[in-house]
């Protein structure tokens, strides 16, 4: 039972929305819509932030309050609307352009404070925007306008960034699969902490298809594993394969081939601060691997925007100075009222602030 | 008994100088809050090397405090100084030009070494000679030996005992100059609490540096400056940083706002986030983000989120926070920007001061991006002119900047302190009826649009750096934006209506205009009133309000024969002033040395324009 009874249609805005017909952001939106119609939060505590770039027009097609911002600045600024007040439910929508690139910095740095929001990476590994430029997520290699002879750098593997920055949550979608995106985002949405979900997103005119291998729903089971919170990682469309640790590193094993059973494949555990895991789970990449979706990592940690507000309390709880008159007569001061002095004058005599 | 030289003055100016590790900082600041609290007024002046320590000995390396204080309002920390404590011979070879003809020069003769010679690039072992200041009276003390001879028995490393230099040296002058030694005694007890012995060493040396100066009072004279007649009320010893940090506490106090600082550390900046990261049993949010530009968008989040928001930066910083100060200008929310202004351009000189961040204050943005541009005038009007600037900002709700720079930020003087009653009410533009809500709905007088901050219910809206239409919506329509560029340029301009006319110091017409704005005030006041004092007429207009100008510029400026335009750079209010008021011929006196304006120039100069 919800408090609120609200359904996807209360979080649609009135405006028309302009992504290309068939982009990965339509389904992408849908799941947030209904992600947040089931949180039963108050529809007046949800603010989304966005960047620039395709995605982070997202916020006018929501009815929540909305904010889009500036190129790559969405996490610095969502992370200045949740410190401020705590009590708000914060989604950032950002791309691998916008936070990976020219946001980077307030990227690593907002999962590194572990600031209690619900950060959506929409990774089609490609600027859309502006028609066609190779990201920090592009394949070395690729060809695009920018690089017409092929990139000649590595890529950003956001999960990586995630963990080298101390993460606590991160997980993978895929854009299409809106029933899994949604499962995935109601997780994020529960995490105390910086969720960050990548969803594998298509760009229908710039980098179409780019991850058809992976997210062709035909052969979803063969190329995907959905890891969740005590299921073993078994995948397959026979259910038929799964993974083991083989001297500390992951392996695809065929149960009931070599004498494996059920029992020998790994069991999955978000919640354990098992970095060398999960960065393997991360990297995973085929043919030798199907590549992991769902929440691969979900650890508990002080959460900055709780610790800024208790810290205050507590030091309110003791304090001497309760309020600026005694802020501005605390400390070495000394009283003046000799005869040859004047009587004290306003600085701010002027009618104008008499108001 | 007493055959001291006594000599009675009505100000003293004292510049303390030494190794950048020789506390001279500290010893400066015991020494003007000594005299504070003895009744004088006191302006203070810190002039240190952006290297934390420089190689020591080096003329690079000195650090230098000078505070001038008097029986009268003192307004600058003066031009020069009346004493000189040099702790090395650097530091009489970097301090030199800034020696008052006749003035008393206290060294550490122990100090005064062939070795020490030679690190600051003496060519003789006499450097009084070289530096041509044989007409000083010079006080050779061994400071060095006595404080080492003072701590014989407290079985200290000698790296301690040294560090306990600075403390004769203090003793002694407050000897000089009549100070009780109650409030420095109470300040070492309190700072080495947890470390006995080093305050007893300190305390033993400041007395018997004191005592030194009873014992020797033959060859060190007295001075006695007695205290001034000022306004009563309590008083504190304030400076700039700090007043800034506490008009924006008084501010969200009086509109019943949280405050957030978003802010990344810069020289001379940084003291503002320190002083705000204190006041957590106030509340104060601060934010110590990764960079500039998250210092502003962490600030720019909380206005949005419904917080007195602001940000403080030095001019590198300002440059960095650019882009996000034009959302702020779209998306219309209040936001206050501090620029501790310093020497520039680039790195320039961090520890310095200057004026030259005002074009990109006022210009600095890509688009048509107009903010309201405030400039403090004295360490402790920063309090009023950041109180006044979130004012602004959060009834006109507009990105408001303020400028003060490194000599205001760093200096201090004493200042009484208002009762928040004196202060005028801020009511910030929530939004009230959720029917009639719209984004960028506006109120016909002032233009400023309503904050609806999530959380409230029924005001659900988007905003952002794309131009809008009334309801908040995307607009690429010809005439919106020609529309909404008009209304945002006339929205700064009308907060003309919320500030006080141009004030004139001086008769209302006559044959010089000098016009100043921001942190040069002391030294404009002190030039113009010694002008005034020869019979010349001259007067004086200083600017706190820089965009908009004050209503009555135009007419103010039209009732002297000359007018002449003095700032620490090249040049850059007197551009705008002949943008925003022409049809008047303005002259200039410019400075760029990383240093204030000294009386003596701007008199020299007005002079010359006089007789012109």
């Amino acid at each position: 039972m919800t408090k609120f009874n609200y359904t996807a249609k209360d979080f649609k805005s009135a405006v028309e929305v302009r992504w290309c017909p068939g982009c990965g952001d339509y389904a992408i939106m849908n799941a947030v819509q209904k992600t947040m119609a089931d949180l039963d939060i108050a529809h007046k505590d949800f603010a989304v932030i966005s960047g620039i770039g395709c995605s982070s027009r997202f916020p006018y097609y929501m009815s929540t309050y909305g904010f889009h911002t500036i190129h790559g600045r969405a996490a610095a600024i969502a992370s200045g609307v949740k410190s401020a007040n705590p009590d708000l439910t914060v989604w950032v929508i950002t791309g691998d352009g916008d936070s990976l690139a020219i946001g980077g910095n307030h990227f690593i740095h907002l999962v590194r404070r572990n600031i209690n929001l619900n950060l959506i990476l929409f990774n089609n590994k490609i600027y859309g925007l502006t028609k066609g430029q190779y990201s920090p997520t592009s394949d070395r290699g690729v060809i695009t306008k920018t690089s017409p002879f092929g990139t000649i750098e590595d890529s950003f593997v956001p999960g990586q960034l995630v963990l080298g920055s101390r993460g606590t949550f991160f997980a993978r979608a895929v854009d299409s699969n809106v029933k899994h995106t949604q499962e995935v985002l109601a997780e994020a949405a529960q995490h105390q902490g910086t969720s960050v979900v990548e969803v594998l997103q298509n760009c229908v005119i710039f980098n179409d298809g780019i991850h058809d291998y992976v997210a062709d729903p035909k052969f979803r089971s063969e190329r995907q594993i959905f890891l969740r919170k005590g299921q073993p990682m078994i995948f397959g469309e026979q259910e038929d394969k799964g993974l083991i640790l083989q001297n500390g590193q992951l392996k695809v094993v065929k149960i009931g081939e070599n004498g494996v059973t059920r029992n020998d494949i790994l069991v999955h555990d978000p919640s354990e601060d098992n970095l060398g895991l999960q960065v393997q789970l991360i990297n995973m990449a085929l043919p030798e691997f199907p590549v992991a979706m769902g929440v691969i990592r979900s650890v508990e940690a002080p959460v900055y925007d709780q610790e800024m507000k208790k810290q205050i309390e507590t030091i309110q709880q003791k304090r001497k100075i309760t309020c600026v008159d005694e802020l501005l007569q605390s400390g070495n001061t000394w009283t003046v009222d000799g005869e040859n002095c004047s009587e004290p004058v306003k600085f701010f005599n002027n009618k104008c602030f008499n108001n | 008994m007493k055959d001291a030289k006594v000599i009675e003055l009505e100000e003293v100016a004292i510049r303390f100088s030494g190794d950048s590790g020789d506390g001279m900082q500290l010893t400066g600041t015991l020494f003007s809050d000594t005299s504070a609290l003895f009744g004088n007024d006191i302006s203070t002046f810190p002039d240190y090397p952006s290297e934390i320590r420089a190689p020591q000995g080096t003329v690079g390396g000195v650090s230098g405090f000078q505070v001038q204080f008097g029986k009268k309002k003192i307004t600058t920390p003066g031009d020069l100084a009346h004493v000189l404590v040099a702790m090395n011979p650097a530091a009489l070879k970097a301090n030199a030009a800034f020696m008052n003809p006749g003035g008393t020069i206290i060294f550490d003769v122990d100090s005064f070494s062939e070795k020490n010679f030679e690190k600051a690039q003496f060519k003789t072992n006499d450097p009084f000679a070289e530096l041509k200041l044989e007409d000083f009276e010079k006080i050779a003390v061994p400071i060095t030996s006595m404080t080492k001879e003072s701590l014989k028995e407290l079985e200290l490393d000698n790296k301690s005992v040294l560090r306990c230099k600075n403390m004769f040296a203090l003793g002694l002058i407050c000897w000089m100059f009549d100070r009780p030694l109650d409030y420095i005694e109470g300040f070492i007890q309190k700072k080495f609490g947890k470390k006995p012995v080093i305050a007893e060493a300190n305390l033993k040396v400041l007395h018997d540096g004191y005592n030194y100066g009873m014992n020797m009072q033959h060859m060190t004279p007295q001075y006695i400056v007695h205290p001034a007649p000022i306004e009563k009320g309590i008083y504190r010893n304030i400076n700039g940083n700090n007043a800034t940090a506490w008009g924006f506490i008084a501010a969200a106090e009086k509109a019943g706002l949280e405050l957030f600082l978003g802010s990344y550390p810069i020289t001379p900046a940084t003291d503002v986030l320190q002083a705000l990261a204190e006041r957590k049993d106030l509340g104060v949010k601060t934010f110590q983000a990764e960079d500039e530009i998250a210092g502003i968008c962490t600030s720019i989040g909380a206005a949005f989120a419904g917080d007195l928001a602001i940000t403080s930066t030095s001019g590198p910083g300002f440059a960095l926070k650019s882009e996000a100060l034009g959302l702020s200008v779209m998306a219309e929310l209040p936001l206050v920007v501090v620029n501790v202004q310093r020497g520039g351009p680039s790195t320039g000189l961090p520890t310095k001061t200057e004026q030259s961040d005002l074009l990109q204050t006022l210009y600095g943005r890509n688009g048509e991006s107009p903010v309201v541009v405030l400039a403090a005038s004295t360490p402790s009007d920063c309090f009023y002119y950041a109180f006044l600037a979130a004012k602004i900002a959060l009834e006109r709700m507009v990105p408001v900047v303020l400028l003060t720079d490194g000599f205001l930020g760093n200096g201090s003087e004493p200042w009484r302190v208002p009762k928040m009653d004196e202060l005028p009410s801020i009511t910030p533009r929530k939004a009230k009826d959720p029917q009639t809500y719209k984004a960028y709905k506006r109120d016909p007088e002032t233009f400023a649009r309503e904050w609806a901050i999530p959380g409230m219910e029924g005001f659900q809206h988007r905003i952002g750096g794309l131009e809008k239409n009334e309801a908040g919506g995307v607009s690429h329509d010809p005439e919106n934006h020609q529309k909404n560029s008009e209304i945002r340029a006339a929205k700064v301009e009308k907060v003309v209506e919320m500030i006080p006319e141009l004030e004139l110091i001086g008769d209302p017409e006559g044959d010089l205009l000098v016009v100043g704005w921001g942190g040069t005030y002391g030294h404009m006041i002190s030039s113009v009133r010694a002008m005034q004092k020869n019979g010349k007429k001259v007067s004086l207009a200083h600017f706190n309000y820089i965009k908009p100008l004050p209503k009555n510029t135009a007419e103010i400026f039209s009732r002297f024969k000359k007018i002449v335009v003095c700032e620490l750079n090249l040049g850059q209010f007197a551009s705008y002033l002949r943008d925003k008021m022409p049809g008047f011929q303005y002259h200039q006196v410019n400075k760029m040395k990383g240093l204030p304006f000294s009386v003596h120039e701007l008199v020299e100069n007005f002079e010359n324009l006089l007789e012109a």
